[in-house]
């Protein structure tokens, strides 16, 4: 769990700023990118409290 | 912003305590990637600014305020290794902090009302209430106070009560504002593109959108003053300026193991006050390029419009994060001059005084004269603390005097204060010099200020303290 939670937590950064990338080339459409930022925010927020600040506990 | 240190605030921080260089990137670069940067940057497209006068400005700018940190602020703190507070009350005398702290919170209080208004607009995209002009200086609908008064509420109440966990949530948040806001410039980009039929083959494509489409310069938006190179390149400069030469930070710095480590700010300053504030003017650039007519800087929109659900939530969060540790510092400051109440209700009536700052778009609309008007406030104290450290001995004079003499107030550093600003306000109502420019002689006012009554006021030699 200690390794795949940050994991989680950079798989949902992943998302936040490569959906809108792939958008930007002109791979995605507006709604999808949004849906996919929004995703990878939940994951974001879901997983980095029980990892981050605790790395040496 | 910083936060908070409770620890220490008599003593020079100790070696056990001190941090090292990472500790000071990643405080830097979540503090200063806030709720404000995405009023700020639609503030520049307001004002007329060319693109090279925008990436010029921000460029120089922000690097004299990473200078500023490191060879002001920092050489200061990692050798007196003391609060702000607790030296500005050696120099200036215990009576005349406390008139310093009121100042100090209620300009936090007004920067703390900003970020409460910022958060608000977020609200308005889901309840789709009448939100407030760019030129509006009083609330303009009841949905509009009731949710500033409620966000402001539940801000006020988390920043009395449990203001660690909000620094934890601010902490968590960090990385991911960064990436929302660069998001924020690549969607602007991708529909710049689109709808107005550019094709990018290189950065030359890129750079051409830019000076023809985004930011064109010409007139300002009525209401606005026009921004050129000089007036971005001196507001990066000193938007933090109470910070760096007014020396706020050395609270923050007191903790540096080197004082070189002022460098780490850079990471704030890029990503925050460039990245970031260049990503919001361009989402307002394309709201304009939309519809010439359609000026309110409104951060909930605007980033709703751009990443959806993903843009209101960090409109929300940043202001939320960046508030409540503004409404903390407000508190603390409140709370030195009136010691008996306690922390909670004085933070949490803070809160509600911000909140109700907050109901008042004219202060987040003209957040930039704000800004540069909290700046020079503070400044003077940055510039009697500096001439204090460095200069005092080197003229024969006795620096702490009012701790060394027992005065309850030493009027040298009083009235460089006070002078100082009555004639720095008095220039720029008058027309001699600009708001954003009035620091830069106003240090050199102040420090003359203080030396030359220091001079006459120490008239009979003191004790050297150690």
């Amino acid at each position: 769990m200690r390794i795949l939670l940050p994991i989680i937590s950079f798989i949902g950064l992943a998302l936040v700023i490569g959906a809108p990338l792939v958008y930007l080339v002109g791979s995605l459409e507006k709604d999808l990118m949004k849906h996919l930022m929004l995703a990878g925010t939940i994951l974001w927020f879901a997983s980095v409290p029980f990892w981050m600040g605790k790395e040496k506990a | 912003m910083s936060s908070p240190k409770t620890e220490y605030e008599r003593e020079p921080v100790p070696p056990k305590a001190q941090l090292g260089f990472k500790s000071f990137v990643g405080q830097y670069a979540g503090e200063h990637t806030a709720g404000t940067e995405i009023m700020i940057g639609p503030l520049f497209v307001a004002a007329g600014v060319s693109a090279v006068d925008l990436v010029v400005g921000l460029l120089i700018g922000n690097l004299l305020a990473v200078l500023s940190w490191t060879f002001m602020t920092a050489p200061i703190a990692t050798r007196a290794r003391l609060t702000l507070y607790y030296q500005l009350e050696k120099i200036t005398g215990r009576k005349f902090v406390v008139l310093y702290n009121l100042v100090n919170g209620i300009a936090f209080c007004f920067l703390a009302g900003s970020m409460i208004t910022v958060s608000a607009t977020a609200l308005g995209v889901w309840f789709g209430f009448p939100m407030p002009g760019l030129n509006d200086l009083y609330p303009n609908s009841v949905g509009w106070i009731v949710a500033v008064f409620a966000v402001g509420t539940v801000i006020a109440f988390v920043a009395a009560a449990g203001y660690s966990t909000v620094a934890k949530v601010a902490n968590y948040a960090a990385p991911w504002m960064v990436l929302v806001f660069i998001a924020f410039g690549l969607v602007g980009l991708k529909d710049f593109l689109v709808e107005t039929s550019h094709t990018v083959n290189g950065l030359g494509d890129v750079w051409n959108l830019a000076q023809t489409a985004i930011w064109k310069g010409g007139d300002p938006l009525p209401g606005q003053i026009k921004f050129t190179v000089w007036h971005v390149m001196f507001f990066a400069w000193f938007c933090n300026m109470a910070m760096h030469i007014g020396m706020s930070d050395l609270s923050v710095f007191r903790f540096a193991r080197k004082a070189r480590y002022g460098l780490a700010t850079a990471t704030g300053m890029y990503l925050g006050h460039f990245l970031a504030w260049i990503a919001a003017s361009i989402l307002f650039a394309l709201q304009l390029h939309r519809d010439p007519l359609h000026t309110d800087v409104l951060p909930g929109p605007l980033a709703a419009g751009a990443c959806g659900v993903t843009g209101l939530v960090l409109v929300i969060i940043a202001g939320w994060t960046t508030a409540n540790p503004t409404i903390y510092r407000a508190g603390l400051a409140f709370q030195a001059i009136i010691p008996t109440v306690s922390r909670f209700k004085v933070t949490f009536a803070t809160g509600l005084i911000c909140a109700f700052f907050g109901m008042f778009p004219a202060i987040a609309m003209k957040l930039l004269g704000f800004v540069a008007l909290y700046g020079l406030a503070l400044m003077p104290m940055g510039a009697v603390i500096f001439c204090d450290y460095w200069l005092m001995r080197r003229f024969g004079m006795q620096p702490y005097y009012a701790e060394v003499s027992g005065k309850g107030i030493n009027w040298a550093p009083a009235l460089a204060w006070l002078v100082t600003l009555a004639v720095c306000l008095f220039a720029v109502r008058q027309g001699y010099i600009g708001l954003y420019f009035a620091s830069l002689p106003g240090w050199f006012i102040a420090a003359a200020i203080y030396l030359g009554l220091s001079k006459i006021l120490q008239k009979q030699p003191q004790t050297s303290i150690a």
